[in-house]
């Protein structure tokens, strides 16, 4: 294990952990960005680039953005009086905290059969772009179909409603 | 250690911190982020078993991942715009206040 | 059912003997069809009624010539029976059947005609009367069960049409039942009867049970047969009877309550409360008769154990209840101001003198004067009828008078019949009855005494009807409005009962004992020469001396006499005290009020107390329980059942509202669900792929 993927780990728990603990909506958001960045470093340095550069132009350019409005919107940025967590909170951290144990606990006892070191292997977009209009057709398209139908669906629910008749 | 296994816990604390912050936060978009968070989490060990499997060369992972991404974005949009619209009715977006499905 | 004739070989076969049945038979269906009438038909109730008994004559007249066209031809007594089985049960047989010989042919004649006579005076006394039909449905019945007591040759079927006779008795004692008095007649009568045939009953089922049969006459087989009294006559009963004694004794009793004989007699003065035809029938001619003829009937069982010339305790018993009677009634019908009670007394006197010679004379004595008695007395009581309606309802002799000249024909009919009742010699027939009996009392070998008690009697008898026709007749009228004679319908009868009880005087004479030797069979010879036997004549010139002396003393004391109802009798003034015992009827009925009654009172009060406390306590207790049962099933029923039942519904809605807790509407409680339950499921796949 290289210094670099404790590195790139350490930001992004740091960015998660800042995501969820932070009074500030705003700054949950922008700390989120931070965890999406260390998991695009980690993509890269997994050899993975395409989905790497993906995961900057989607999440951190799109979904991060999109989140920010959300706040803006909603008046977000205000805090509460009664305290940003929930008043069972305990609960949910010891769920939590038992989905990472067995998580956890899961992952180690499997440490022997996992596979080691492997040759990198090497991926061109051209072999990305044959395969998704190739094997992965239909999927593709059923994406498609999803993100138009999300499109309309969330412009639909966000929209104001008409005063009067239609 | 192996380096898989390296990522897996990577991904595994990163899916609880998600979980954590999806049940115990009061507003409702850091519960959409806590989501994302965990989505991002999964993705991250699509790419790692996608790495050090048997056949990277089919690229199976690889696009996997690239469509999970697309599905969560879509997701993410629809999410927060539900969340904008609860808004506009409750005029909050607490959680706790929000029961009106109680019973 | 099977029919045994049973006929003594004759000439002609005997028709008369299998339609015997008829007789009564006819009347009794008479009487169902005109209770099916509607009160307004009266002319048809009447007629249907006269018109059966007409019959039930006619039918007795043929057998009674059929039994005298017989008599010439034979030694012994003609009997003819008809018997049947009614009903088996076990292993004896129960017999009913019906006998043709004199007795029953001359009763069945007597009953038959003085009845249809009394019918057609009724048509006139009771024509005012709005309940004609009742009446004569009532008449009839009484009629037919009367002629089925005499033509019976079972004790079953004679007992059965005895208490017929008496139940018809009450409905005609009572038939003027608004009225208390005779609501309560009637039930006195009814009840004191009872009491004799209680006993009656005791007797009958005795025989039964020695003999295995009710029958009479059954060809040598029936009770009234050698065979069976010698039988008897070997069984002892208690104080040295034997079963013979003690069961005639027993039937007796039933003879002495139809019969008014002393110590139940007391139902029979009450009786009068009925009307009047009623009383000449049922009182004075015929049921009273029935005990009568019920005695001469069981004559051989009376008479059983006897030796020649002695007699048995049955018929001395019988004697000197009759004498007693006979005596005590005389007594007390000297003090009576009511002219049926006057009457009514008269015929227990006269029973008295029956039952007197039954005991000492034999059936032929006892059953001649039964046959005179019945048509004077008849011939009394519808006289007396007609006085009463001539006086326009007035029953009390103080206030009658001078009748002879209102009513002629009553008086002259009337006259005769109270001759003939006290024995007035030769052309009366109640002095040859009586005779016979004196006769037979002078020479019966017990004792004297019941000779003088009768004879006593008969001065008595002499004497009193003397002062009722003197008080009824005699004088000058002392009542309201004028009296009037009686239509034809009712004096008709009466002239024709005037005759008879003149004429059948003639049957009976010691010159020519015609009726006693008809009963017994045998040929019956004309002698003058029977009429000197030693002491006959000295017996007669005897009586004769008595009854003028009677009627002497009577004429004296009443004759010419016109005393006011508020004025005391003559005798009254003179011996006062004694008077009024006699008018006080001897305090017989209340006697009776103190002890048997009064015993009864106190039974019925401790029945009452008994029912009430013991048994109605035990009813209310049960009644406590179970209301207890009740309240304690209410009690169960509410707490526990209930109870339960709330409580279960209760902690349904409790779980439910603990369970609908989880449904807190926050998704992110939802969400943590789901968490943990996808860590359920990830340990359980864990585990079992381990497993």
């Amino acid at each position: 294990m290289s210094w670099a993927f404790y590195l790139i780990a350490g930001l992004t728990v740091a960015g998660g952990l800042a995501a969820v603990l932070l009074k500030n909506t705003v700054h949950c958001a922008l700390a989120l960005t931070v965890a999406f960045a260390g998991l695009a470093l980690f993509f890269l340095q997994l050899d993975a680039q395409f989905a790497g550069f993906a995961q900057i132009l989607v999440y951190i350019g799109a979904v991060a953005i999109l989140v920010v409005f959300a706040i803006l919107l909603t008046r977000g940025s205000e805090t509460p009086k009664d305290g940003v967590f929930s008043k069972n909170w305990f609960a949910g951290l010891a769920i939590a905290a038992g989905v990472f144990a067995v998580l956890g606990w899961a992952v180690l006892q499997s440490a022997s059969v996992l596979p080691r070191e492997t040759a990198a292997p090497t991926v061109t977009v051209l072999q990305i772009g044959n395969a998704l209009m190739g094997r992965y057709v239909l999927p593709l398209e059923i994406v498609a179909l999803l993100l138009t139908a999300a499109m309309i669906g969330a412009v639909i629910v966000a929209m104001h409603e008409k005063e009067g008749s239609k | 250690m192996t380096p898989l296994s390296g990522y897996l816990l990577v991904a595994a604390l990163l899916f609880s911190i998600g979980l954590a912050g999806a049940l115990t936060r009061r507003n409702a978009i850091l519960v959409l982020i806590g989501i994302e968070l965990m989505l991002n989490a999964a993705n991250l060990n699509l790419i790692a078993f996608w790495r050090y499997g048997p056949h990277p060369e089919a690229l199976t992972g690889m696009i996997f991942a690239i469509f999970s991404i697309a599905v969560a974005a879509a997701e993410a949009a629809v999410g927060l715009g539900l969340v904008i619209q609860i808004h506009r009715h409750a005029h909050t977006t607490d959680l706790d206040a929000i029961n009106r499905m109680k019973g | 059912m099977q029919e045994t004739v049973s006929f003594t070989p004759q000439i002609c076969p005997p028709v008369i003997a299998q339609f015997l049945w008829l007789i009564p038979a006819v009347p009794v269906a008479a009487s169902g069809v005109i209770a099916l009438l509607k009160q307004p038909r009266r002319k048809t109730a009447a007629t249907l009624a006269i018109g059966s008994l007409s019959f039930s004559l006619l039918l007795s007249l043929a057998a009674f010539v059929h039994v005298v066209g017989d008599w010439a031809h034979r030694a012994t007594p003609l009997r003819e029976t008809v018997n049947f089985t009614w009903f088996q049960f076990g292993s004896s047989n129960v017999e009913l059947g019906w006998v043709l010989d004199p007795l029953s042919a001359v009763m069945l004649v007597m009953v038959s005609f003085v009845g249809l006579l009394i019918f057609i005076y009724s048509t006139g006394y009771m024509a005012e009367d709005e309940n004609y039909t009742r009446f004569f449905c009532f008449i009839s019945l009484f009629a037919g069960a009367m002629l089925g007591v005499v033509i019976a040759n079972s004790l079953l079927l004679l007992f059965i049409c005895w208490e017929l006779v008496g139940l018809t008795s009450y409905l005609l004692i009572g038939f003027w039942y608004q009225r208390p008095a005779a609501a309560a007649a009637a039930k006195k009568a009814i009840i004191t009867t009872r009491i004799g045939d209680v006993l009656f009953l005791l007797g009958m089922v005795w025989l039964f049970s020695q003999t295995g049969t009710l029958l009479f006459y059954n060809n040598g087989a029936g009770s009234m047969e050698p065979g069976a009294l010698t039988a008897l006559l070997t069984q002892p009963a208690a104080l040295g009877l034997t079963a013979a004694g003690a069961i005639g004794l027993l039937i007796f009793a039933g003879a002495a309550g139809k019969s008014g004989q002393l110590p139940l007699h007391v139902w029979l003065p009450d009786a009068m409360e009925g009307p009047t035809p009623v009383s000449a029938l049922i009182h004075a001619a015929t049921m009273v008769a029935a005990g009568v003829y019920l005695i001469a009937r069981v004559y051989p069982l009376m008479q059983a154990g006897s030796l020649a010339g002695g007699t048995t305790t049955a018929l001395t018993v019988v004697t000197w209840v009759g004498a007693s009677t006979a005596v005590f009634a005389a007594l007390i019908a000297v003090a009576q101001n009511d002219i049926k009670r006057i009457l009514a007394y008269s015929t227990i006197s006269q029973l008295g003198y029956m039952m007197a010679g039954l005991g000492m004379g034999g059936v032929a004595v006892g059953i001649f004067h039964l046959i005179t008695h019945a048509f004077f007395k008849a011939l009394l009581f519808l006289g007396a009828g007609s006085v009463i309606h001539g006086c326009h309802g007035e029953q009390d002799i103080r206030r009658m008078g001078g009748l002879k000249a209102d009513m002629p024909l009553t008086f002259v009919t009337y006259a005769i019949g109270m001759l003939a009742l006290c024995g007035f010699p030769l052309f009366f027939s109640g002095f040859w009855s009586k005779d016979g009996i004196l006769e037979a009392a002078w020479r019966w070998n017990m004792a004297r005494t019941p000779f003088y008690m009768l004879v006593l009697g008969a001065l008595l008898t002499a004497f009193y009807m003397t002062r009722q026709v003197a008080y009824v007749f005699f004088g000058h009228w002392r009542g309201g409005k004028t009296a009037h004679e009686s239509p034809m319908a009712m004096t008709l009868p009466l002239v024709i009962l005037a005759f008879f009880a003149m004429g059948l005087g003639v049957l009976g004479t010691p010159a020519w004992p015609w009726f006693r030797a008809f009963l017994d069979g045998r040929a019956a010879v004309f002698n003058l020469r029977g009429l000197v036997e030693p002491g006959l004549l000295a017996l007669m010139g005897a009586s004769t001396v008595v009854v003028f002396l009677g009627l002497g003393l009577g004429w004296l004391l009443y004759g010419g006499q016109a005393p006011r109802p508020e004025e005391p009798d003559v005798l009254e003034r003179a011996v006062p005290v004694p008077w009024r015992w006699l008018r006080n009827r001897l305090y017989a009925d209340e006697l009776y009020g103190v002890t048997v009654i009064a015993f009864y009172g106190w039974w019925a009060r401790l029945a009452e107390w008994l029912d009430r406390r013991v048994w109605g306590g035990a009813v209310a207790v049960v009644a406590r329980g179970f209301r207890l049962g009740a309240r304690l099933n209410r009690f169960l029923d509410n707490n526990v059942v209930d109870g339960s039942f709330d409580k279960g519904c209760e902690e349904l809605a409790t779980g439910g509202g603990l369970l609908a807790r989880v449904q807190n509407g926050r998704v992110q409680t939802y969400l943590r669900i789901l968490a943990l339950g996808v860590v359920a499921l990830v340990l359980m796949l864990i585990w079992s792929s381990r497993a």
